[in-house]
């Protein structure tokens, strides 16, 4: 097998070990039940996850997620509510001021030549400053279209229900995929987080891609916006606080190098997956704390750095043999 | 007189911060003395930025190593949670303090070792810790708000030496005291010279990996410094939100500070202006009496103030531009004498 594919196989392997010993103990954990709510529930974190894994295989992070995510949520709350428009209207709206931002700060960390975390610190104060200036408030969403939205689900043999935005969340890693590793822009963005230096003597347009790779998670990050509105129907600006460190934990566990270059999005869709699979787990055993949730994850982003620590020394050892 | 050339722009900033909330909040630089201690909204800010302060200063070690520290904020709720927890247990107050700062040393080994043993980049290190932390805190306040009524460390958030302040006073010790041993010995130099290059510096026979080491124990300790303020202001530790996101808060103190997301040359006394600046803006937008909402995103305005005069590509295209406005003067003088 293709050595860079050995991080894939692990984290596979370890989500398929992990369910296996689940459902030894709670034989339920089988059910479609389970698996449309792990599809479900995980949604919002799955699309802005992919977003993340863009950015992170170009070598960058993208910290104003989380913030843009629930400005979305509060940006549609309150047009569904202030104007007439049909929801099908604003989430193109928003679709597009969130790409606009993404593609400003790409703007910016390529034009002022600043590291992205920084960049991506003041966007993530002024999302969630531009959340807060239109409502400080919770806003429920009241539309009948948003129940439609809300309501609809594929039954699945089992009783389980596969909604809507679960099927979203599984066509944007699929759309994901097809960008990331089967187009030009994807072959830049790997090429670009390999070296910004050999990535301009190849011929990649270093700024056009940079501003590209954030506008994709701007537009990422809008989507599981809508996704998260759909899911909670209401808009609060203090949802959503410090996902872009639990997207970023996906990512890393779903294979990709955080020094970017290598990786893949379906990955991430299992990193995602795993760490919906421990809440659940502990939920299903009811005396665990939830706190363990928090210690178990942190264990496995160090268990899956150390294993891609000791592949990357063991392919660097075969290479030179 | 160079270091104060260094620290310019902060100083600059923060007199025009306080002009401009003056005008709108006369009384802001008011100070009294009420029951034998100072009192006033710069009081206020002095006490209030205890915990950003003295993060910041570990922090800038760290970031002038070419590292960053997500994980301070989690080790304050740690080194809260140990320190109310011993408290509890009645065993005193110097065995809390030994410990909650045994306990930020932990923190800063378990990063460290990651960091510069096993080569994990410090960004996805210390973010093992940030996430889990939160756990380990909960876990040592078994899911509550463990409170505590205890004068002598609750001394260390509301309590006043010389009129001052505690808080205030262990923040302004803590960042003199650690830039006086960076600047009067050689640590200073070498934490910079492995910034600039890790492998250069140890073939030059410095120390890298202990350095390292050592530089993210002094974050771990300032991390437990500012829990302890934290728990001993509340009366209490809350392992879900005492020093929540001030990781961020210590990150963009220090880039306000001047000092290099990507390591080298660090001024301390620049970074701890950074957090007063920080703590200016929160305090004086509530003193002016404009909306709480606005603070993030005046805050988001200037960071981005800062990069623009910060960025090295414009510096580059400023350099550029005043050579080409001088070589055209001196080729103008010259045709000039040519001509004349």
């Amino acid at each position: 097998m293709n050595p860079r594919l050995y991080p894939l196989a692990a984290t596979i392997a370890i989500f398929l070990l992990a369910w296996v010993i689940c459902v030894l103990q709670f034989p339920f954990m089988l059910s479609t039940r389970v698996v449309g709510n792990l599809l479900t529930d995980n949604a919002y974190l799955g699309i802005v996850a992919v977003g993340m894994t863009v950015v992170i295989l170009s070598g960058g992070i993208d910290l104003s997620v989380g913030s843009v995510i629930a400005f979305s949520g509060v940006f549609i709350a309150v047009m569904l509510r202030d104007t007439g428009l049909h929801p099908l209207l604003v989430f193109a709206l928003l679709l597009i001021v969130t790409t606009t931002f993404g593609a400003a700060m790409g703007w910016l960390i390529h034009t002022l030549a600043m590291p992205p975390f920084i960049v991506t610190l003041a966007g993530m104060f002024l999302a969630r400053g531009a959340a807060y200036m239109l409502t400080i408030d919770s806003v429920p969403i009241d539309h009948a279209f948003y129940d439609l939205l809300d309501d609809a689900y594929y039954l699945m043999p089992g009783k389980g229900r596969l909604t809507l935005i679960g099927v979203v969340m599984l066509l944007t890693v699929l759309a994901g995929m097809i960008v990331a590793h089967r187009t030009r822009f994807g072959a830049s963005v790997f090429a670009l987080g390999g070296g910004e230096a050999t990535a301009r003597l190849m011929g990649v347009r270093i700024g056009r891609t940079t501003v590209a790779i954030y506008a994709f998670s701007g537009l990422m990050a809008g989507l599981s916006g809508i996704v998260f509105s759909i899911y909670t129907s209401s808009g609060y600006p203090l949802a959503t606080v410090g996902t872009e460190l639990t997207a970023i934990a996906a990512v890393v566990i779903g294979g990709t190098l955080l020094t970017g270059g290598a990786g893949f999005v379906f990955g991430t869709l299992i990193g995602v997956l795993t760490m919906g699979l421990i809440q659940t787990y502990i939920v299903f055993d009811g005396t665990l704390s939830s706190w363990w949730t928090k210690i178990i994850i942190g264990l496995l982003l160090l268990a899956f750095i150390l294993l891609q620590k000791g592949l990357l020394r063991v392919t660097a050892v075969r290479a030179e043999a | 007189m160079t270091a104060l050339r260094r620290v310019t722009p902060q100083l600059l900033t923060l007199a025009a911060l306080v002009a401009l909330i003056t005008v709108f909040f006369p009384d802001f630089l008011r100070i009294e003395l009420v029951n034998g201690r100072l009192v006033g909204p710069v009081m206020d800010i002095l006490k209030r930025g205890a915990p950003v302060g003295l993060l910041a200063v570990g922090m800038t070690l760290v970031i002038a190593t070419r590292g960053i520290d997500l994980s301070v904020g989690t080790t304050m709720a740690i080194t809260g949670a140990v320190a109310a927890w011993t408290i509890t247990q009645g065993y005193g107050l110097a065995p809390a303090l030994a410990l909650a700062l045994l306990a930020g040393v932990a923190a800063g080994l378990w990063n460290g070792m990651l960091v510069a043993v096993v080569g994990i980049q410090a960004i996805v290190a210390t973010l093992i810790l940030m996430t889990s932390g939160r756990g380990i805190a909960q876990l040592v306040t078994e899911g509550r708000i463990l409170t505590f009524s205890h004068d002598g460390l609750a001394f260390f958030g509301s309590g006043a030496l010389l009129a001052i302040p505690a808080p205030a006073l262990l923040w302004l010790a803590t960042a003199i005291g650690v830039a006086l041993l960076m600047r009067r010995t050689a640590l200073g130099m070498l934490t910079e010279a492995v910034g600039v290059n890790r492998a250069a510096s140890a073939l030059a026979g410095v120390n890298a990996t202990v350095l390292l080491i050592a530089v993210y124990v002094a974050s771990g300790l300032c991390a437990a410094l500012a829990g302890i303020v934290a728990t001993a202001d509340i009366r209490g530790a809350d392992a879900n939100n005492a020093g929540l996101w001030l990781e961020l808060d210590a990150i963009l103190a220090v880039v306000i500070g001047g000092n290099s997301l990507l390591g080298g040359r660090f001024s301390i006394a620049a970074s701890v202006l950074g957090a007063l600046i920080i703590q200016t803006v929160d305090t004086g937008i509530l003193l002016a009496g404009f909306p709480s909402e606005y603070n993030l995103v005046i805050k988001a305005g200037l960071v981005l103030i800062i990069l623009v005069v910060q960025s090295p590509n414009l510096a580059l295209h400023w350099y550029a531009l005043r050579r080409a406005i001088r070589s055209r003067r001196e080729t103008a003088l010259a045709s000039a004498k040519e001509t004349g």
